[in-house]
């Protein structure tokens, strides 16, 4: 009797929680509102953009609104030297940017990683970049550049360099001084990730390798750099996406001059639309944008054979 | 040597078991040595003066009196800050900002929350390509839809009013915001749920006393990603607001830089007054954000 009581009690709660727990639309219910945010304000926009660059469409001149062909991205290709210049330069700026952010990040990641005194206050201070915006980054660059009482002034006082050198200004020196600004915000974001990776290797392997009399720099490039190797490969991924879309920065700190010399394509892109009111080129670019960026980050994402590691 | 460190270390050690414990700590003395220290505070030291010599710079020109080239800031006046806050309107966008912030921090978490709770702990049908919505959605530049942006807004009525911004904002930061979520969840174990349910829990209670709290680091790293992010993005606010009563912070900026004859005190104040709230955040935040991060993240 009492037996038959304890077998036939567990079905109940069993069906009622299976119930409570695996009900068919949860899951749905749950992901409705991001999916409903992602389709309105991120598929809708993308489609629309898609469609746009197969059309003529210029509020300022509606008369030759109409369907285009492709002649958008013929144009963008053979007849329009600013958007091969303008992918140059996004493609050098990515480039520099992300390598020098990860080069520093990882030392600086490695250095604070270390036991010393003064670790806390050292890491809050070295990582504080990271949150101010890029606009303010412009703000305080163009403080330290600025030609009559920037950096330069103090340099030409001590006898380095001309007074009223602005090197916002000079095409030469622009580049530098952009990537400099720059990489003060960049490299905390990688020295954080890093860090945040560091902490998971495992202790044995080094004194492992230690007893093996593995040096310093044999244990970095053996166990410390396999095991960074997917942060590395995922956060420089995110970062140079990031890097190619984000205007913040240039657009305020050198507006892309002087004389276009640091326009990037989404800068130009902005422009074409924002100012030029061409939409359609503008979606033609973004769409040429948007393909490039999906073809270097899946090939990318093989050469690093990201994920395939033994870890 | 070695052994009368191992004898002052360990002195309650029997001495058969000294052979043991001797190796270790011959190792860690090894390794704390191998580092020297000025390897350390030398590169440390230049790094740190790169960062902070900008934020000196800032901080100069806020408080010395306008056309002053002291490297001091003395004698100091805040006449700066009473200028940008009162006559550049930077209370009003100070207010912008932190309503936009706030708002999008609290949205982007909620339903990232939720939405990460899916993934983590369902299968169903929609699920694979889900993800890889989430993470092809990080190719897709904000930058570059603007001007569709713009016109749904427009056909929204929302143009002008700061929903949009919060809207743009939340969007571009749930995806990334939910693979984390979903990743620290998967890192709590299920089993603590049902035994909660067990216990008589339903799953939406099971999930607020068992699971949420183990989600404080997480969700306080995702939370302050948004807070910050939507404090300083720029592009958004410039495009949708172009009312001056409705313009955020860093707009404002943009203004000051842009204008013919730029007031470079007003400037420098108008930074620090941007700068205070994501200083404050990160100094609070930024323990979490290492342990936020470290528990599972990029596992996800």
């Amino acid at each position: 009797m009492a037996q038959a009581a304890a077998v036939a009690k567990p079905p109940a709660p069993a069906r009622r929680r299976r119930a409570s727990a695996t009900p068919h639309r949860l899951p749905y219910l749950l992901i409705a509102p991001a999916a409903l945010l992602m389709l309105g304000f991120i598929a809708y926009p993308v489609i629309s953009v898609f469609y746009y660059s197969l059309q003529n469409y210029n509020p300022t001149k509606p008369w030759r609104n109409g369907y285009a062909g492709f002649d958008n991205f013929v144009h963008a290709f053979t007849d329009d030297p600013q958007f091969w210049d303008t992918l140059t330069f996004s493609a050098k700026w990515v480039v520099v940017e992300v390598g020098l952010q990860l080069l520093f990040g990882l030392a600086l990641a490695l250095i604070v990683n270390q036991t010393f005194v003064g670790r806390a206050v050292g890491r809050a201070l070295v990582f504080s970049p990271w949150a101010v915006s890029g606009v303010l980054t412009s703000a305080i660059w163009v403080l330290l550049y600025n030609s009559q009482t920037g950096i330069t002034r103090y340099l030409a006082d001590a006898g380095i360099g001309q007074y009223g050198t602005s090197w916002l200004s000079d095409t030469s020196t622009v580049f530098p001084a952009a990537v400099v600004a720059d990489l003060w915000r960049g490299v905390p974001f990688f020295a954080i990730l890093i860090l945040a990776d560091l902490q998971s290797v495992s202790k044995d392997l080094y004194e492992a390798a230690e007893v093996d009399g593995a040096g310093r720099v044999r244990q970095f490039l053996h166990i410390t750099l396999p095991h960074l190797k997917d942060a590395i490969v995922l956060s420089t991924l995110l970062r140079a996406v990031w890097e190619f879309n984000n205007v913040d920065l240039l657009y305020t700190l050198t507006g892309g001059g002087p004389a276009g010399e640091t326009t990037t394509l989404p800068l130009y892109i902005a422009n074409t639309s924002v100012d030029a009111h061409n939409f359609g080129y503008a979606s033609a670019l973004t769409t040429v944008a948007f393909v490039i960026l999906l073809f270097c980050s899946i090939v990318y994402l093989r050469l690093s054979k990201f994920g395939g590691g033994d870890k | 040597m070695i052994t009368k460190d191992a004898g002052t270390i360990a002195p309650a050690a029997p001495a058969p078991a000294a052979e043991e414990p001797r190796p270790t700590l011959q190792k860690t003395r090894r390794a704390w040595d191998e580092v020297p220290r000025w390897q350390i505070y030398l590169p440390l030291s230049v790094y740190l003066l790169f960062t902070l010599v900008p934020f000196y710079w800032i901080l100069l020109f806020a408080l010395r009196p306008a056309g002053s080239t002291s490297l001091v800031p003395w004698p100091m006046t805040f006449d700066h800050f009473d200028k940008v806050w009162t006559e550049r309107s930077f209370g009003t966008y100070f207010q912008n900002s932190v309503l936009i912030a706030l708002a999008t921090l609290v949205l982007t978490t909620v339903v990232a929350l939720a939405g990460g709770y899916a993934l983590a702990r369902f299968d169903f049908r929609i699920k694979r390509g889900f993800m890889l919505a989430l993470l092809c959605s990080q190719f897709v530049p904000g930058a570059l839809l603007l001007v569709p942006l713009f016109q749904i807004f427009a056909k929204l009525q929302m143009i002008n009013s700061l929903g949009s911004v919060i809207i743009a904002e939340t969007v571009f930061q749930l995806p990334l915001s939910m693979i984390l979520i979903s990743g620290f969840i998967r890192n709590v174990p299920y089993s603590l749920e049902e035994a909660a349910w067990v216990d008589g829990c339903d799953r939406f209670k099971a999930f607020r006393i068992v699971v949420l709290p183990l989600l404080r680091p997480g969700l306080i790293a995702v939370g302050s990603f948004a807070f910050v992010h939507a404090w300083n993005h720029f592009l958004f606010a410039l495009m949708f607001l172009s009312d001056q009563g409705k313009q955020t912070i860093p707009v404002g900026l943009n203004t000051l830089m842009s204008s013919d004859s730029v007031d470079l005190g007003a400037l420098a104040a108008g930074g620090i007054i941007a700068a205070v709230p994501v200083v404050i955040v990160f100094a609070f935040i930024q323990k979490w954000l290492i342990t936020g991060f470290s528990a599972g993240a990029v596992k996800g």
